[in-house]
């Protein structure tokens, strides 16, 4: 094994084992903690696949955003020790069906994808994802952004102080 | 040696020359800070110690270091065990992918005090410097204490805020560098100090300065540690060299955001004068212009604190939101069309 194969090794069990942790943790604060390790970890992966721009977008948008809004929701919950999260109902077969579902997506798109490991020299990826961005996936692009403003207004619209109230 | 070994070792040599520096620059800072601080309020500071009272750093180091450790008995241990870790180590981080000068011919080599040049250089500054928030919300809210959790809560608010602003500033010479390689930013203000980002991008400058003043949380903007209102906010129950860990990440938060504006608006190494000779007796100069550039904005810092007074936290947040993130933007689309239009851009 190359340098660069340990440190997968080490990226991929990180990830999955603190996302066992986000799953299995009786306590919502430790799923909190262990999320951070799993972003972290798929962080790393991308690294290693030469993806620089999406390593630092991941880091910025889910760990240094989204994370710190969880932790915000999770560190004002009164009593966050005692609170349970467990749902009392199991519906094993349902879940199967989706989780298997979803499986044979994700493992099928990772097989056919012809990955860039780590034996090629990494090439800048920045100005090839701006130009598909605003070329070949504008559509997609501008749908997406119409989507965060959409969000974005209705949040305001629900914590606005109302007048009458 | 093997190419691999050779590279590994360089590295090796710039994080210890680096670190070892802004460990270095940490300690003098406070003497500095207290020094000047001192001499604007009609006081001494600190005298005692040394020549000039130069030695202060070393006997603070050494009280702190002999201190108790406190922990509150409320508290969650590893979580607050982490919290100063996670502040340095955050703090840390940013600086490896800053130029700390010009490249320079050493050893048969092409060689720059740079940890690792990165394409994505800013884009990454930008993502740790969000991780930034880790430590102050883990420890406002693992000390169990009410004024931590409502200093964490203030400190990590603003940092949010003041964080889009700050990258909204990077927009323009992203765009103008086409590139995010914060080298690459630096050579485009090569020649006079006319090609400076400060004179071509001068609202981006101003809306820099005053978000970065604000993500280190320095007065005016520095509500999370407000004595008179929340104790000393999210490092309240800290004490020894847990409190020194937190000082330490606080300061070199400040000297990377320093260097950041010497690199990105003032040119970095370059002097700014044309036809200034590169090297003196094989000495590259451009060391002497960035010291220089560094050295006067670490003291703007200093010389603020001793001038302003504090913002109300509401005025801060009216301010971050709906004066400096509008003004970012509407310069960056401003740059965009004048550049286009006026300055040959791409089309």
């Amino acid at each position: 094994m190359t340098a660069a194969d340990y440190v997968f090794w080490v990226f991929a069990t990180a990830t999955v084992v603190s996302g066992a942790v986000v799953v299995f943790a009786r306590s919502l604060i430790y799923s909190a903690f262990a999320l951070l390790f799993t972003f972290f970890g798929v962080a790393g992966l991308y690294v290693l696949l030469g993806a620089d721009f999406l390593a630092a977008t991941q880091l910025l948008i889910y760990v240094g955003g989204i994370l710190v809004l969880l932790l915000f929701g999770v560190m004002l919950t009164h009593r966050i020790y005692d609170l349970k999260l467990r749902t009392e109902k199991t519906q094993l077969g349902p879940g199967l069906i989706v989780a298997a579902g979803i499986f044979i997506i994700f493992a099928n798109a990772a097989l056919i994808t012809e990955w860039p490991t780590v034996g090629r020299e990494p090439a800048p990826t920045t100005k090839e994802i701006g130009r598909l961005f605003l070329g070949e996936y504008l559509l997609a692009f501008e749908a997406a952004s119409v989507l965060l403003l959409v969000a974005l207004i209705g949040a305001a619209m629900i914590v606005r102080r109302k007048k009458d109230a | 040696m093997t190419p691999l070994a050779e590279e590994l070792l360089v590295t090796f040599v710039k994080i210890v020359i680096v670190v070892g520096a802004l460990l270095g620059g940490f300690s003098v800072m406070t003497w500095v800070e207290r020094r000047s601080l001192a001499f604007m309020q009609y006081r001494l500071g600190p005298n005692r110690t040394g020549p000039f009272g130069i030695l202060q750093p070393i006997a603070d180091g050494i009280k702190l270091f002999f201190k108790e450790e406190v922990m509150p008995v409320a508290a969650n241990k590893w979580t607050f065990l982490a919290a100063p870790v996670v502040a340095v180590a955050t703090a840390l981080l940013a600086t490896a992918v800053i130029p700390y000068g010009p490249p320079f011919e050493a050893f048969g080599r092409t060689l720059q005090i740079q940890i690792a040049d990165i394409e994505v250089g800013l884009l990454f500054i930008f993502a740790v410097t969000a991780l930034g928030v880790y430590g102050v919300v883990l420890a406002g809210w693992a000390a169990n204490n009410k004024y931590s959790l409502l200093g964490g809560l203030r400190s990590s608010a603003q940092m949010f805020s003041y964080e889009l602003a700050l990258g909204f500033s990077w927009v323009t010479l992203i765009l103008a560098a086409r590139s995010f390689r914060i080298n690459d930013i630096v050579d485009t203000q090569a020649g006079g100090f006319w090609h400076w980002n400060v004179v071509v991008h001068f609202p981006a400058f101003i809306v820099y300065f005053l978000a970065a003043t604000a993500e280190v949380a320095r007065i005016p903007f520095d509500l999370p540690e407000g004595e008179s209102e929340i104790v000393a906010g999210f490092h309240t129950e800290y004490a020894s060299m847990r409190f020194a860990l937190i000082q330490m990440a606080e300061y070199i938060n400040m000297i990377t955001v320093t260097v950041l504006l010497a690199n990105l608006f003032f040119g970095g190494w370059h002097s700014g004068v044309p036809g200034m000779p590169e090297s003196l007796g094989g000495f590259p100069l451009g060391f002497v212009w960035w010291g220089l550039k560094v050295a006067f904005f670490l003291f703007v810092f200093i010389w603020l604190r001793g001038t302003l007074p504090r913002f109300r936290y509401d005025q801060l947040m009216q301010f971050g939101w709906k004066v400096l993130i509008p003004v970012a933007a509407v310069w960056v689309m401003t740059f965009a069309v004048l550049w286009v239009v006026v300055g040959g851009g791409p089309r």
